[in-house]
């Protein structure tokens, strides 16, 4: 298998605080590779880094092997990448529907469409269909956002990533403020997309992580102290003392 | 070039831009602490000006009329943040916009009814209204440099009490932490009101400094207000450093715009050319300045640390 | 349709008919005041654009008017006095194509430094600049300057005679209903869809791939457009300028029509105008202090009754 991301002595420093140190990492494509660190590991910067919100002070980011560090974050999206927030970000005022047009590549190509109702309107509503099915928000699909659960947020949040047709998602911890049955719901959700979608996950819930990912990396004061199968991974003596045994 | 007249001619800079620095120090203080954007400000530097003319003629001074309307101008701004600022801090900045804008309607009116639609001059005392001998053939008028040397001080004193005593020290503290200043025991919303105070204090100074030279009219809060939003956004809203350093800018480059523009452009084009266009382009000139200092430092030159 | 509900289309069908009938028996009055109300309602639907729909809080959008105002005047003292041949003319089209593309040119310009600025930044600059337009044409004496420029040709357009009263106002008006139509079609466009997003959610816009800023530009251009037009039909019927048309103060009036009649809504826009003219006039018909009174109507409004008259229609 290839890689679909690969990235090479990354580092980056908030004057002072190491966020990421010599960072190395490849993610193969199609699989669901995980992240897990403890707080202020540096999990969020990095994703952020990928996505061209942050830039690294040295290190290269290679996305299907062009260098794209430098590359900010709208034309990042245009490239394959999207990403979803640890704190929801969506647009609180629209519909649930809207969220997810906004999504589409099609809406986006089409931006200076000024007197049309959209292009490619059942296109784009199959998609936003489609999206919604995927995470079960089916029926939501004309709500306004602000009238969501949180945990449907999350998963609007999930299929708005999904509309996006991005070759790669970066999934900052879906399962964050999450109940422990809304838990098991995201973690199915993820599944169905096992093996069809390339993720990096973000994510504390260990349960998740463990059930999910085909590899995992393990983040601490911005380092990857080790990078293996779940199974190794849950094995490694270094990662028990440095992380799974503190917890 | 004449010397003389540059001189002359950098004075009104200064004055101008000292003038600027009180009624801008004002709003940027309430924002940069508060979050409130005071349209309403200019209207407060105007009556300034009224409330000072008519104290002057009831007690025929002109130095007592400003003692005694300093305080009420103070007063009015502490009224004016209770009944409406205050209600409106938890707002977006639209609403302040409206509302402040709707009480600029009736400040303005109100001193229609009070004072009337003409202008009102106050006269100096003799010994403020002569002039300076700086040496043989320059003298300088008395009472602009006073409002230069006020103006300074003011600056300075608001700077040092900004940053280097105890209010100023809750006042920043209450800026980036509300919770924090109210568990010292301190009412917060006091402390506003008082920086608004002196915010409306010192606008109303200005315009008791300007209205022996201009009169005090229905028109100035109006015209001031916008340059001095020129001066807040040029110095990085909410920066009192920055306020004065950009009036003092703001204040030359108007000036002396206005002054040697047309002299300037003779250089290189016809007279007739300069003298049609320097003056609208010395009439444009601070907004141009505003936005080539913006297109290089989107945040103004002191964007402050805090926000 | 969506467009026009019933009781809207109830409102806009009195505002063409009464005019025109108490004109008819005499009484020209309300017809002027119609036709002024249509011209304020266009730049409010403009600015409802941005400020409504797209979160922009402009507070300049007057200096629009009076470059549109300015882009009859112009080319009529020209024509009149001679100087400047290129511009001198009465052509309407003409007069039109200058406004839109000066107002373009100076949306475009201002909005290019505005729009690297958010929140209180925005609706300095805004400001800011309109003044600058102010002092402009104070400056400018060959067009009267402070005093203003009297406007003694209207514009000449084929088939229409804006000097005729009634053909004036129906003009305005049918601009209006296509303004009103024109910023629907566009909020409900790919565009609008946009707009919205980025009103709601700047950030989430930037990191769904959209150029945040380019896209604001476009609304700033397109509002800064028509109320320039609004302002070449202000300029044809109040015929004369002044610098005082630019005020902020004006600026501010446009905010509070947008602002009272409901953002982002279609009928919003004209609802504020109507309120405000009729505001205006009854007021200043009971007192020249009707600022007082307006005023303190306007902070009623900001502190107790908020999001606007056509909120109360829509239920
Ligand atoms: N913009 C910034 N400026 C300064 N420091 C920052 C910035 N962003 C992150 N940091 C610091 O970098 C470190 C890593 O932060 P980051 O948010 O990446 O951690 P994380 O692993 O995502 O933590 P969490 O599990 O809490 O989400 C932290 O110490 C944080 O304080
Ligand atoms: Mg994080």
């Amino acid at each position: 298998m290839q890689n679909i991301l690969k990235i090479k002595n990354l580092n980056k420093n908030f004057g002072g605080v190491i966020a990421t140190k010599n960072l190395n990492l490849s993610v193969l494509d199609g699989d669901i590779h995980a992240i897990i660190g403890p707080n202020g590991a540096g999990k969020t910067t990095l994703v952020s880094q990928i996505f061209g919100q942050v830039f690294p002070d040295s290190g290269q980011i290679f996305f299907q092997n062009i260098d794209v560090t430098q590359i900010s974050e709208y034309k990042k999206s245009r490239l394959g990448i999207n990403r979803t927030f640890q704190i929801t970000s969506v647009m609180k005022s629209m519909t649930v529907s809207e969220n997810i047009q906004l999504a589409t590549d099609k809406i986006r190509e089409n931006s200076l469409n000024f007197f049309t109702t959209f292009t490619n309107k059942n296109y784009v509503l199959e998609k936003v269909d489609f999206c919604l099915g995927q995470v079960g928000l089916i029926e939501a699909n004309n709500q306004p956002v602000a009238s969501l659960s949180h945990g449907d947020c999350r998963k609007l949040e999930i299929a708005m990533a999904l509309a996006s047709d991005a070759k790669l998602l970066l999934l900052d911890e879906p399962m964050a403020g999450l109940g422990p049955s809304e838990t098991q719901e995201m973690i199915a959700l993820l599944n169905k997309l096992k093996g069809k979608q390339t993720i990096l996950l973000v994510e504390h819930d260990m349960d998740a992580v463990f059930a999910l990912a085909d590899r995992i990396s393990v983040l601490v004061s911005g380092e990857i102290i080790a990078t293996g199968e779940p199974n190794n991974i849950r094995h490694d003596s270094k990662v028990q003392k440095a992380y799974l045994g503190e917890a | 070039m004449d010397y003389t007249l540059l001189l002359i001619q950098v004075l009104n800079g200064l004055q101008l831009g000292v003038l600027l620095f009180l009624v801008a120090s004002g709003l940027t203080l309430v924002f940069g602490i508060l979050d409130f954007v005071n349209l309403a400000h200019g209207s407060i530097y105007m009556l300034g000006a009224f409330v000072c003319a008519s104290l002057t003629y009831a007690l025929d001074s002109y130095l007592l009329a400003v003692i005694l309307a300093l305080p009420i101008i103070g007063i009015i701004g502490y009224v004016f943040e209770v009944f409406l600022a205050r209600p409106l801090y938890s707002r977006d900045h639209l609403d302040h916009v409206l509302g402040t804008f709707g009480a600029i309607l009736v400040i303005d009116t109100i001193a229609h009814l009070i004072w009337g639609p003409a202008g009102i001059a106050i006269p100096l005392p003799n010994y403020l209204d002569g002039q300076i001998k700086i040496s043989e053939n320059i003298e300088l008028p008395t009472f602009r440099v006073l409002i230069i040397i006020v103006g300074l001080l003011a600056a300075f004193g608001l700077l040092w009490l900004v940053n280097f005593t105890r209010l100023g020290m809750l006042i920043r503290a209450g800026a980036s932490n509300r919770t924090m200043v109210s568990a010292l025991g301190i009412d917060i919303r006091t402390l506003f009101a008082i920086v608004f105070a002196i915010g409306a204090t010192l606008a109303g100074m200005a315009g008791m400094l300007i209205a022996p030279i201009t009169e005090a009219s229905l028109g100035m809060g109006n015209n001031v207000i916008i340059t001095a939003f020129v001066v807040i956004i040029v110095g990085g809203i909410g920066s009192v450093k920055g306020a004065l350093v950009a009036a003092l800018l703001i204040g030359l480059i108007d000036t002396l715009g206005r002054a040697f523009l047309d002299d300037f452009f003779k250089i290189f084009m016809s007279t007739a050319a300069a003298e049609n266009s320097a003056p609208a382009i010395s009439s444009m000139s601070i907004y141009l300045i505003m936005a080539l200092i913006l297109s290089f430092k989107p945040n103004g030159l002191f964007p402050p640390r805090l926000r | 349709m969506q467009f026009i509900k019933p009781l809207k289309f109830f409102i806009l069908a009195s505002l063409l008919v009464f005019p025109i009938l108490f004109n008819q028996i005499g009484m020209s009055f309300y017809l002027d005041l119609a036709t002024r109300l249509c011209i304020l309602a266009i730049a409010a639907v403009g600015l409802n654009l941005i400020l409504g729909y797209g979160g922009m809080i402009s507070f300049g959008h007057a200096a629009y008017l009076g470059l549109g105002a300015y882009a009859v005047g112009i080319p009529a003292h020209h024509w009149l006095y001679g100087g400047l041949d290129f511009l001198a003319t009465t052509n309407g089209f003409v007069h039109i194509l200058i406004a839109i593309a000066i107002s373009g040119l100076f949306a475009l310009l201002t909005g290019l430094i505005c729009l690297k600025t958010k929140g209180v930044y925005f609706i300095m600059i805004t400001m800011a600049f309109s003044q600058m337009a102010y002092y402009l044409f104070v400056s400018i004496e060959e067009y009267g300057g402070d005093d203003g420029l009297v406007i003694n040709t209207r514009s000449e357009i084929p088939l229409i005679n804006l000097d005729d009263p009634i053909q004036m106002f129906l003009v305005s008006f049918s601009s209006l209903i296509f303004f009103m139509w024109l910023v629907h079609l566009i909020t409900k466009s790919n565009f609008g869809l946009i707009l919205s997003g980025i009103k709601d959610n700047e950030a989430r816009m930037v990191s769904l791939g959209y150029n945040v800023y380019f896209h604001k530009l476009i609304a700033f251009i397109f509002s800064g457009i028509i109320c320039g037009f609004a302002g070449v039909l202000l300029g044809n019927f109040t015929t004369f300028i002044s610098p005082e048309m630019i005020d902020w103060s004006r600026s501010g009036e446009l905010m509070f029509m947008v602002i009272l009649g409901g953002v982002a809504t279609v009928m919003g826009p004209l609802f504020g105008a109507i309120v405000f003219v009729i505001l205006e006039e009854v007021l200043s018909s009971i007192t020249i202090y009707w600022h007082l009174p307006f005023g303190l109507l306007l902070i009623t409004v900001v502190l107790f009754f908020r999001g606007g008259l056509s909120s109360l229609f829509s239920k």
